[in-house]
């Protein structure tokens, strides 16, 4: 599928655009041409300016200078809903949900279907609906609300929404973040078939590997620039990650040996009625015992458990041998335990504070003198993190909700990790992430357990797991199902406990 | 090797058709708020008529219809504009200015009823169209905006007033007999408040702009991305609150002929009450016109009940109060327990 620039013009471009927000330049002079029946990939660090980008082929943004040329011709999209009579679907970063209404609304919304008299064609509206969520292979009911949906839920409702027109142009900001194997080899194999079917597609992830398996096309963006524009089959997943990030990474999983110490965070019988039962275990000083399982296994549930966000109907959690109230989150703040939230968006950030606010939220105590927060004490602190996880930002002061979503991302870590925990839970810490951070992550969990962290890490990237856990704990509907240190985890073994294949391998 | 775990997820079986109890969570929170003032309102209305008989005679009962419907109505008016997260507190200095000058448009003249509430919503159309471009337009908070409408719309009422009043006898017969007709023994009045309840219901249920107000308030930057365009429908929302708290102001002068300039002031307090008591959250998206209509059905025969109980009518106001509060509260909780429900019976 090379052999597109020759063939059909492309169906949307942009030339020559440049974008600024205040001294922020998000986009310098970007070209991009996105050709009928071609996937097309966008890549860059977090920031790079990539959801800028395209905002401003949805028409969310006006750009500063340049063009957006649908057909070959200038077009000005006056608001997303120009962009979409032009048959442009987004999908964006952040699911924007109606929470108080049905999820067939939430998709339909402003395009009902309509009877005579121009009343909404209610029965068609689910039946549509429950068929998209059929192609999707999902089973969500058309007409419960959109409020209570997990993360990966809404994405699909996005997703749903993105496909429920005929869209000559599908642009997805992604979408695969918080989906499982199963969901998005479905939303490829749907992608697949409208690119067959001529649409154009553009494509987000920080998932290389899906890059390569969608793909035909990859434009590279740093700082806001457009790097390059290459046909996939000329790339390795290396020179991607040279044209990201400018610079060869270093080692992926940078693992350090560490001292393990005494038990830091005992977990003994926790159970929660249908969710997990009898879950036991321990995390020692020094090491990072990681929480694998597949998507709804249970393990997320476990941690807010442990913290004190969900109630627990049994078991006892105990942080450096003294026992925690169960249900209470303050009492495990004081206890020392921080815990990184799977969503970070809704639990995680106030949106419309500032990013030294944000950070400093957590640590009051730390940068209060006499009752007063001190300024000057909260941008120190803010600094040093922004610094230490290479967060883009223009101001310290600015608020968070203008950063790119990596960069909110990174904020919440920041966020917890400033309380100087010493038993650390993290959801999910890379999701979102690009290459090069997703690296200075590890390195920074890694040395945090060498100073004698206990770190608790919940994940759904493999090759993290297996790269960063000193002891893979598995869980499997509800149950741990097996304990395998470092040395005997592997792909095979985390994967067959995962899937319930040997259940009786768990060390006593 | 760079297998994400959940790549190799065993296939999910054919997706079985999720038991829809979230669906029926909601509904049947719904219907509880709905229940609960019904049963409130049939309690009331039993406790009063036990202590005093008249209370449900003929008479009193024409009276309740009579007083509640201006109050339904100013709720539904009120409700589409909370629905999109905004609020309007002008609806009852509207009221007046109407009346006023409805009033003072027909005394001594032969005018009929359809020109005196034509005239009546035209005026408060043009009230509701000047707050709702300051808020959607001019971008301008709608709590500041419609408390200065509040103002404004008061001193023009004074003014044209100018210490005068509206007497019934100047008023044309036809005027008057659509405050105290019937039609098969119901008042006019408690009919048209229905009518319009009925209609703004079915538009609300079933238009793609009804349905665009509920999406407005539950999340604006949704809306935003949806392109709902949010500045028109707000607009709109503000235009009809106006218009219906003019068809208000007329059917006031209608009702009760006399009319000084400072009818219905402070009656906005009461309606936003009944409005949040029926169920419509003072935060947007969620409720209805019906339950609104509740509301200020409760609200009316709270007060009617205390004036055939003989009660000082302060305590009408402490009680309005109560139940606000009680009503912002029950709504705030259950917000939170329906979501956490929600969060809990979702797959994952
Ligand atoms: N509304 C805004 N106001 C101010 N700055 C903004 C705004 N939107 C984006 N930015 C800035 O523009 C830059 C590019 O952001 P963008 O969201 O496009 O990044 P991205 O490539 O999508 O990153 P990620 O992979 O983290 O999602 C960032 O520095 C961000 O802080
Ligand atoms: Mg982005």
């Amino acid at each position: 599928m090379n052999d597109s620039d020759a063939g059909p013009a492309p169906v949307l471009a942009l030339k020559d655009v440049s974008k600024s927000f205040g001294a922020v330049r998000a986009l310098q002079d970007v070209s991009l041409q996105l050709f009928p029946g071609e996937a097309h990939a966008l890549a860059g660090e977090n920031g790079a300016g990539k959801s800028t980008l395209i905002k401003t082929l949805a028409g969310v943004h006006r750009p500063d200078t340049g063009q957006v040329l649908l057909d070959d011709s200038p077009v000005t999209f006056h608001g997303p809903a120009d962009a979409r009579d032009a048959g442009i679907a987004v999908i964006y970063q952040e699911p924007t949900l109606f929470p108080d209404l049905s999820i067939a609304e939430n998709i339909f919304m402003g395009r009902q279907p309509r009877r005579a008299l121009g009343r909404i064609d209610r029965k068609a509206v689910h039946a549509a609906t429950a068929e998209l969520m059929a192609r999707l292979g999902v089973a969500l009911d058309p007409q419960r609300p959109a409020r209570g949906l997990s993360i990966a839920d809404q994405q699909i409702v996005e997703i749903a929404k993105a496909l429920s027109f005929d869209a000559r142009v599908l642009i997805m900001d992604e979408p695969t973040a918080a989906l499982t194997g199963s969901e998005t080899a479905r939303l490829f194999s749907v992608v697949e078939t409208l690119r067959a079917e001529g649409a154009a597609v553009l494509f987000i992830s920080h998932r290389l590997e899906e890059i390569f398996q969608l793909c035909q096309r990859v434009t590279t963006l740093r700082d806001g620039r457009w790097i390059s524009s290459d046909p996939i089959g000329d790339l390795t997943e290396d020179d991607l990650v040279r044209r990201m990030v400018g610079r060869d990474l270093g080692e992926l999983y940078p693992k350090q040996q560490t001292e393990i110490g005494e038990a830091a965070l005992s977990v003994r019988r926790l159970t929660r009625e249908g969710v997990f039962r009898d879950v036991s275990f321990d995390v020692r000083r020094g090491e990072i015992v990681a929480l694998a399982g597949l998507v709804g296994a249970g393990r997320s549930e476990v941690v807010q458990a442990v913290f004190g966000v969900d109630r627990a109907d049994a078991g006892e959690v105990h942080v450096d041998g003294k026992r925690l109230t169960v249900g209470s989150p303050t009492a495990a703040m004081d206890a020392g335990v921080a815990l990184v939230p799977e969503d970070r968006r809704q639990r995680g950030l106030v949106m419309e504070m500032s990013i030294e606010r944000n950070i400093a939220l957590t640590g009051l105590d730390q940068v209060r003198r006499g009752g007063l927060v001190r300024r000057s004490l909260e941008q120190g602190r803010a600094a040093d993190w922004s610094v230490k996880l290479q967060l883009k930002y223009n101001k310290l002061s600015d608020s968070v909700g203008v950063l790119s979503g990596g960069n909110q991302q990174k904020v919440v870590l920041a966020k917890w990790l400033a309380t100087e925990p010493s038993v650390l839970i993290v959801d999910e810490p890379t999701r979102g992430i690009d290459v090069g951070t997703k690296a200075e992550v590890h390195r920074l969990l890694s040395s945090l357990a060498a100073e004698g962290l206990a770190v608790l890490m919940v994940s759904s990237d493999l090759p993290e797991v297996l790269g960063m856990a000193d002891r893979v704990l598995v869980m499997h509907e509800g149950r741990l199902v097996a304990e395998l240190p470092r040395t005997e985890a592997t792909e095979e073994s985390v994967m067959a406990a995962a899937t319930g294949r040997n259940g009786k391998e768990r060390a006593a | 090797m760079k297998t994400a775990l959940s790549a190799l997820e065993k296939p999910s079986a054919a997706p079985a058709p999720e038991k829809s109890d979230a669906r029926n969570l909601v509904d049947a929170v719904f219907r509880a708020r709905e229940l609960s003032i019904g049963g409130a309102l049939v309690l009331l209305i039993l406790g009063t008529w036990l202590t005093n008989h008249s209370f449900l005679d003929s008479q009193g009962v024409k009276d309740l219809l009579l007083n509640s419907s201006i109050l339904v109505l100013l709720a539904v008016g009120q409700s589409v504009v909370v629905a999109t997260r905004n609020i309007d507190l002008s609806v009852g200095s509207v009221v007046g200015l109407t009346a006023f000058t409805c009033g003072d448009f027909v005394s001594g003249t032969s005018h009929g009823p359809l020109t005196v509430m034509l005239l009546g919503i035209a005026i408060g159309a043009l009230c509701g169209l000047v707050s709702g471009a300051l808020v959607s337009i001019g971008k301008v908070p709608a709590l500041v905006v419609t408390l200065g409408m509040l103002y404004v719309v008061q001193g023009i009422d004074y003014a044209l007033a100018d210490g005068g009043q509206i007497n019934a006898v100047n008023l044309p017969d036809p005027v008057l007999s659509l405050g105290s007709g019937s039609i098969l023994g119901i008042p006019y009045l408690p009919l048209i408040s229905v009518a319009v309840l009925a209609a703004t219901a079915y538009f609300l249920r079933t238009y793609r702009s009804g349905r665009e107000l509920y999406a407005i308030g539950s999340s604006p930057e949704a809306a935003r991305l949806a392109g709902i365009p949010i500045r028109r429908r707000v607009l709109v929302a503000y235009v009809f609150s106006g218009a219906i708290a003019g068809l208000a102001g007329a059917l006031w002068l209608a009702r009760f002929g006399t009319v000084v300039a400072n009818a219905a002031s402070g009656w906005e307090l009461t309606v936003v009450s009944a409005v949040v008591v029926g169920g419509v959250a003072i935060t947007g998206g969620v409720g209805s016109v019906w339950g609104a209509a509740l509301g200020a059905l409760l609200l009316t025969t709270i007060s009617g009940a205390l004036i055939v109980l003989k009660v000082d009518p302060f305590w009408e106001q402490a009680i309005t109060g109560a139940l606000l509060i009680l009503a912002i509260t029950a709504d705030r909780l259950v917000q939170v327990r329906t979501t956490n429900a929600l969060r809990k019976r979702s797959r994952r």
